[in-house]
C-alpha cells in the first residue's frame, strides 16, 4: 500500500480463512447439486477405472504369484526336440535314470507317449472320434513330481502296474462323461476295459496331461504296446539350482546330441501370461486417463459456465470486500471440490469393481496404495488445471459491470 | 501491515472535488463531468437523477468499485488515489456497506449466514459472525426469519437481509443503489423507514434513486443530470 498524505490511515487487509473459502468454494456445489454430481462424474469414471485396472491387475497378479508359488517354479520339462531329420521325439531309455542322479535334482518323472492307443468311454464309440485326448504311460511318481492333486480316487500306485487301470486328466474325464468315481467307472483303452480309478485336477503347469488318460508303463506294456519310450521327462529341482540344473539337463539327457534335447521351464508360461496381461492394463490405463481428461474438460466448462452465471455473487463479493484473489481462490476451490468429490468417488467405486471382480475370480483382493494416492493427486491435479483458467477470469470481472448484470 | 485509526474519525465521510468519469469509446462517454460533493458523517442523503445521469457511476466511484477518470476522491478520510487495488477492498469490508436493487442475496444460504458473509473478509471467525449477523438481523426486525433459506423470504425480507448484511461491520457509510426499485411501494417505504432508523443511530446514507418521491422525504437530495450536479440542497458553499 502507498501511502502519499501523512495523515492516510492504514486498513487493514481483507482476509478469508481457509475454512471460509472452503465454504465459499461450496456455495456453488450447493446450490447446483445435478450439475456438480454430473461434472464430478466424468472424472469419478476415469479414476475408477484407472483405480479398477490397477487394483485388477495387481489382484490377479497376486494370484498369479500365489499359484506360481504353489506350483513351484522349480520344474523343468524335458522333450525331445521337434524338427525336420530329428524323427520321432523321444529320449534315451536311460534318461529319467541319468537326470536322478543330478544332485539338485529332487525327482524325475517320465511319460510315454502309446500312440497307437485312443480311450473311448466304451467301445461303441466309433475310432474316429477320439474327442483330443491322448492315452500315456506315466510313472508312479509323476503326481509328486507335478505337486498335483486329485479330484477324485488316487493316483496310480504300486499295485497299479499288474491291473488295467487308468487316471483320467480334469479335461480327459469331463470329455468322457465321467464326473465321480462313486460307481465302478471303465473306459475303452486300445482294445482293453481300463478301470477309471482317479481323476486328476487339472495342471495349471502341464495341460497336456490334463487331455490324457494316464496308465502305468507296465500296463501300458502289458495291455497296450510294447517298447515305449520316454517322451516327456518332469524334473522337479532345488529351487536355488534350476538354472543350474536346466543347463545341464540336455547334455545329460542325451550327451551324443544334447541339441535335440529341448528343456522348458513351465511356469515361465504363465509369466509370459503375466506380461501380456500387463500389456492390456497399460492399456486400459490410457484409456482410463482419456475418461479422466475428458472429465477434467467437463470440470472446466461447468466452472466457465458458473463464473458467466454467478457474476452477480463476484460483483457482490468484491463489494463485500473480495479481492481478485480471494475470488479466483473461491472458483479455484470449486473446481478442486468436485474433481476431489469425483476422485474419492472414483477411488471407492474401483475399489468396489475390484473386490467384486476378485471375489467372482476368487482372487485376494489387492488394490495398490499407488492406485488409491495416485487417484486422488490425479484428480487434484485434473481439478487444479480445469480450475485456472475459470478462477482468472473470475478475478477478472469487473465489479461494476458484474454488479451491473441481472 | 495493520495500523490504528486516526484517534478523532474524520468529520466528512466522503467528499469528491472535481470527479470526472470517462467511459472508452469514440466518441468517449462522460458519465461525471467534474463532481464537487461533500457529505459529512451522520447525513442522510438521496442521489437522484434520470437514467444515464450518472447516478450508478457515481455510486460505483464513492464505493470504490471503480476508480475516477479526474478528480480527488476521500472515503472515510481515506484518498483512493493513494490506495491499490487490495487496500479498496479492505476499506470496502471495513468502512462500507451496500445494499442493491437486485438484494444479491446467496441462494444456497440462510438468511442468518447471507447477513454473517457482510463480515466475510474481515478474517472473523464464524462463530463470531454469526453472532453478529443475529443482532444485525433483530435490528432490521428479522430475527424469527433466522433459519430460512434466502429464497424463501419475500422481497422486503430480501431487501431487509441484504440491509441487516450491510450494517453488520458498522461500517462508516451505507451506499444502497435503489433499494426500493424492486419493492411495491409500502414494502418500499418500511425499507425507507428501517434506513431512517439506522440513520437516526449514526450510520451516514447515501441512497440512489429515480424517484423523487423518495428522494423529497431525505433530509438532503443531491440531484444529477448529464453527469452534473444539477442541485443540491444541502450544498454550503
Amino acid at each position: 500500500m502507498t501511502v502519499e498524505a501523512p495523515e492516510q490511515p492504514a486498513i487493514a487487509p481483507s482476509r478469508l480463512a481457509p475454512a471460509d473459502t472452503l465454504r465459499a468454494a461450496g456455495i456453488g456445489l450447493r446450490t447446483r447439486r445435478l450439475r456438480s454430481v454430473l461434472s464430478a462424474l466424468g472424472i469419478m469414471i476415469g479414476i475408477g477405472a484407472m483405480v479398477a485396472v490397477l487394483g485388477l491387475s495387481e489382484s490377479s497378479k497376486s494370484d498369479l504369484l500365489a499359484q506360481l508359488d504353489r506350483l513351484g517354479t522349480n520344474m523343468l520339462q524335458v522333450q525331445a526336440g521337434t524338427g525336420i531329420g530329428l524323427g520321432p521325439g523321444t529320449l534315451p531309455e536311460d534318461s529319467t535314470a541319468m537326470v536322478s542322479r543330478v544332485g539338485p535334482v529332487d525327482t524325475v518323472a517320465s511319460v510315454r507317449d502309446v500312440p497307437s492307443a485312443r480311450v473311448f468311454k466304451n467301445d461303441f464309440v466309433p475310432s474316429g472320434q477320439t474327442g483330443g485326448l491322448s492315452v500315456l504311460a506315466a510313472d508312479t511318481n509323476l503326481m509328486e513330481t507335478l505337486q498335483g492333486s486329485m479330484t477324485a480316487g488316487i493316483f496310480l500306485d504300486e499295485a497299479s502296474p499288474d491291473y488295467p487301470v487308468t487316471v483320467l486328466g480334469a479335461v480327459a474325464a469331463e470329455r468322457l462323461g465321467i464326473r465321480t468315481l462313486d460307481q465302478p467307472t471303465r473306459v475303452w483303452i486300445g482294445n482293453e476295459w481300463f478301470t477309471v480309478v482317479g481323476i486328476m485336477e487339472s495342471l495349471d503347469l502341464s495341460p497336456d496331461l490334463d487331455r490324457a488318460a494316464l496308465v502305468s508303463v507296465q500296463a501300458a506294456e502289458t495291455y497296450l504296446e510294447e517298447d515305449l519310450v520316454p517322451t516327456t521327462l518332469y524334473v522337479r529341482t532345488d529351487p536355488v539350482s534350476v538354472d543350474e540344473v536346466r543347463g545341464v539337463m540336455a547334455a545329460t539327457v542325451n550327451p551324443e546330441n544334447p541339441d535335440q534335447v529341448e528343456v522348458t521351464r513351465p511356469s515361465d508360461a504363465l509369466e509370459a501370461r503375466e506380461a501380456a496381461e500387463s500389456a492390456l492394463t497399460n492399456l486400459f490405463l490410457g484409456l482410463g486417463a482419456v475418461a479422466l481428461l475428458v472429465g477434467g474438460v467437463g470440470i472446466a466448462n461447468v466452472m466457465v459456465i458458473s463464473v458467466l452465471e454467478r457474476r452477480g455473487e463476484i460483483g457482490l463479493r468484491r463489494a463485500l470486500g473480495a479481492t481478485k484473489r480471494h475470488i479466483s481462490l473461491q472458483f479455484l476451490g470449486e473446481s478442486l471440490l468436485l474433481a476431489s468429490i469425483g476422485g474419492i468417488g472414483g477411488v471407492l467405486l474401483g475399489s468396489l469393481v475390484t473386490a467384486g471382480y476378485a471375489a467372482l475370480q476368487g482372487w485376494g483382493v489387492l488394490i495398490p496404495t499407488v492406485a488409491i494416492v495416485g487417484g486422488l493427486v490425479a484428480a487434484l491435479v485434473i481439478g487444479a488445471v480445469a480450475g485456472l483458467y475459470p478462477a482468472m477470469r473470475a478475478a477478472r470481472v469487473s465489479p461494476t459491470d458484474a454488479l451491473r448484470t441481472l | 501491515m495493520m495500523l490504528t485509526q486516526p484517534i478523532a474519525p474524520p468529520q466528512t465521510a466522503l467528499s469528491l472535488r472535481g470527479v470526472t468519469k470517462e467511459y472508452p469509446g469514440t466518441p468517449p462517454v462522460r458519465a461525471l463531468r467534474g463532481v464537487d460533493l461533500t457529505i459529512e458523517n451522520g447525513e442522510f442523503v438521496s442521489i437522484v437523477g434520470p437514467s444515464g445521469s450518472g447516478k450508478s457511476t457515481l455510486l460505483h466511484i464513492v464505493g470504490t468499485l471503480d476508480r475516477a477518470s479526474a478528480g480527488d476522491v476521500h472515503v472515510a478520510g481515506f484518498d483512493l488515489a493513494a490506495l491499490n487495488d487490495k487496500s479498496l477492498s479492505a476499506l470496502r469490508s471495513q468502512h462500507l456497506g451496500f445494499v442493491f436493487q437486485q438484494f444479491f442475496l446467496l441462494a444456497g444460504e440462510t438468511a442468518l449466514d447471507n447477513v454473517a458473509d457482510g463480515m466475510l473478509y474481515t478474517g472473523r471467525p464464524l462463530a463470531r459472525r454469526r453472532e453478529m449477523a443475529t443482532e444485525a438481523l433483530d435490528k432490521v426486525g428479522l430475527a424469527s426469519r433466522a433459519g430460512h433459506m434466502a429464497t424463501k423470504l419475500s422481497g422486503g425480507e430480501r431487501q431487509r437481509v441484504a440491509i441487516a448484511r450491510a450494517l453488520i461491520g458498522n461500517p462508516r457509510i451505507l451506499l444502497a443503489d435503489e433499494p426500493t426499485g424492486n419493492l411495491d411501494s409500502k414494502t418500499g417505504a418500511s425499507i425507507v423507514q428501517l434506513l431512517e432508523d439506522l440513520n437516526e443511530e449514526g450510520t451516514t446514507i447515501v441512497v440512489i434513486t429515480h424517484d423523487r418521491e423518495i428522494a423529497d422525504g431525505f433530509p438532503r437530495q443531491v440531484s444529477l443530470l448529464d453527469g452534473e450536479i444539477e442541485h443540491d440542497s444541502g450544498d454550503r458553499r
